[in-house]
């Protein structure tokens, strides 16, 4: 296990939202970790999501996530709160400038061919107000 | 000197070069204009984006009993039935009925004739809802039913305006951020919007229209459709710079084609918060290369062809004329312009990558003698501007 500090991006999903515990405080406490709040919501139906990094040591990173785990939270550590839809997209650059970290480039200028790196994506939503084509979405 | 029957031989043979306005410019700088023009026959261009002043003309075939339809909805949004008892127009632009539009500003315009367009090509089904008043011969009054495009006895497309040869890079100078046709523009210039293939598109390369005229045969959305007019606001005594290509608006085309025979990925409903629907179509149109100027034209590139930024916060919507400087495609393509010494983000809405996909798409119909060149009809006017509104005081 390495000792060294890495980020992870993580959605956590609360099928109900029935844990009352402070978990980010508790990430932060006992696990040392360090947090980042993308986006949070909670419906009505009382579901809820939560889209963080965590920065941390591998070995810490994992035993926070056990310990979520533990209070019923779903972790998804592939799919992000938004969702670029390569067939809806036009290809046409739309959102490029209104994206804050380029996690949606032109790397290539000379074929202007738009890539999304979901790493990159802070999840502000800028890219969903302004693609004509419904290209990107929001999970939640 | 070549003629286009000499070519279209050359095409029916399987023995046409064919390449598009991207790698002629390359291939002409190696091996000069003269060699180049007596060994290529055709230069493919294209373009996809945002083409308002779109539509189609829909027979829907008899109902049994039958109806004179009067009033028609397609996915609730309405349809002009005052052509004939059974053909609708659709316009691209209608709303959705109950549309809030910008009534909680800026509104979102989710769906609209375009996007019923974009379902129609990809074989979706559609509501139909129609009303009639009913006659002797016509007793139907009302009708529902749903339908794919199979099912329609035809669905024509028409584009009155298409293929506009050059646009306005559309920037925001006031303090409060606008949503226009060219995108959402933040306050101060920080961004702007633009819309054009640049080199790859069609008029820049051909910007006298001496190969592309009335009767001209185009790759529309996959289809093979044709030039059936000038487009509307077809102005092209404008300002030009090299090589004679436009540095505003200028030409558009006006064109048709079956939509049946059109591939989805190149008919594409278009949403534009705070400003409206549209519909963005793919378009291919081969340039002939006729003689050695022929070619020239067709060398065009982005660094040379020049766009007007315009303030869409005041100067645009109050037609004040003002034009607030210029930049060439290479700049815009490069993902930033520079203005008075300011940095201005760059996006565009018309996109460089799907016209590079039909400039292929096309030249591989050419080559292998699936799509014949058409000799114009009549040609398109050379000499024409644009006449503004008359306003009387009553
Ligand atoms: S949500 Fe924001 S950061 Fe993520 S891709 Fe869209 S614009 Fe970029
Ligand atoms: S604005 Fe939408 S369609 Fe255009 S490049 Fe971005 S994601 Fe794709």
């Amino acid at each position: 296990m390495s000792d060294e500090i890495q980020t992870k991006k993580l959605m956590l999903y609360f099928p109900e939202c029935e844990t009352e515990k402070p978990i980010v405080y508790h990430l932060v406490k006992d696990y040392d970790l360090i947090i980042n709040i993308f986006r949070a919501r909670v419906t009505p139906e009382d579901e809820g999501y939560l889209v963080l990094d965590v920065t941390g040591t591998e070995e810490h990173i994992l035993q926070g996530s056990e310990y979520i785990r533990s209070l019923g939270i779903r972790i998804d550590g592939v799919n992000k709160g938004l969702i670029w839809d390569k067939d809806k997209c036009a290809q046409c650059g739309c959102c490029v400038p209104h994206c804050p970290t380029n996690a949606l480039s032109i790397p290539d200028r000379r074929t202007m061919e738009i890539v999304f790196n979901t790493e990159e994506c802070i999840e502000c939503l800028s890219c969903i107000k302004v693609c004509p084509f419904g290209a990107v979405s929001s999970l939640f | 000197m070549k003629s286009i029957e000499q070519i279209n031989e050359k095409i029916s043979s399987g023995k046409a070069v064919v390449l598009t306005a991207e790698e002629i410019i390359d291939y002409v700088d190696e091996k000069g204009l003269e060699q180049a023009a007596k060994e290529v026959d055709v230069v493919t261009t294209a373009t996809f984006g945002p083409m308002c002043s779109s539509g189609c003309f829909i027979n829907l075939g008899h109902s049994k009993p039958k109806m004179r339809i009067t009033e028609a909805w397609l996915d609730d949004v309405s349809a002009y039935a005052g052509v004939a008892a059974v053909d609708l127009f659709l316009g691209a632009t209608q709303l959705q009925a109950n549309d809030p539009a910008n009534r909680d500003y800026p509104g979102d315009f989710r769906f609209g004739g375009g996007h019923v367009m974009e379902k129609l090509v990809a074989g979706e089904e559609v509501q139909l809802f129609a009303l009639s008043y009913g006659t002797d011969e016509y007793p139907l009054k009302e009708l529902r039913t749903t339908l794919t495009i199979n099912d329609l006895n035809q669905c024509i497309m028409v584009n009155p305006r298409n293929c506009y040869q050059n646009y306005n890079v559309a920037v925001n100078t006031s303090d409060k951020p606008i949503h226009t046709y060219l995108g959402y523009l933040k306050p101060h210039m920080k961004n702007c919007g633009y819309s054009s293939a640049g080199q790859l598109s069609p008029l820049l390369n051909d910007p006298f229209y001496r190969t592309i005229g009335v009767g001209t045969r185009v790759w529309l959305a996959g289809a093979q459709g044709h030039v059936y007019s000038e487009g509307t606001q077809h102005s092209p005594t404008c300002e030009r710079g090299l090589l004679g290509v436009p540095s505003e608006g200028a030409g558009t085309l006006a064109l048709t084609g079956d939509m049946k025979k059109m591939l989805p990925e190149f008919v594409r409903g278009v949403s534009l918060k705070g400003y409206g629907i549209s519909l963005s179509v793919g378009v291919g149109i081969p340039i002939p290369i006729l003689d050695e100027q022929m070619l020239l034209q067709t060398t065009i590139r982005d660094r040379d062809i020049m766009a007007q930024v315009i303030d869409y916060a005041s100067d645009y919507p109050q037609r004040n004329g003002r034009v607030l400087g210029s930049v060439s495609y290479e700049e815009l393509k490069s993902g930033s312009i520079s203005l008075d010494g300011q940095k201005i983000e760059a996006g565009g809405l018309s996109s460089y990558s799907k016209a590079r996909k039909i400039a292929a798409l096309l030249q591989d119909e050419i080559k292998t003698g699936r799509f014949l060149l058409t000799q114009p009809i009549a040609p398109l006017p050379v000499e024409q501007s644009m006449k503004p509104l008359k306003e009387s005081s009553l």
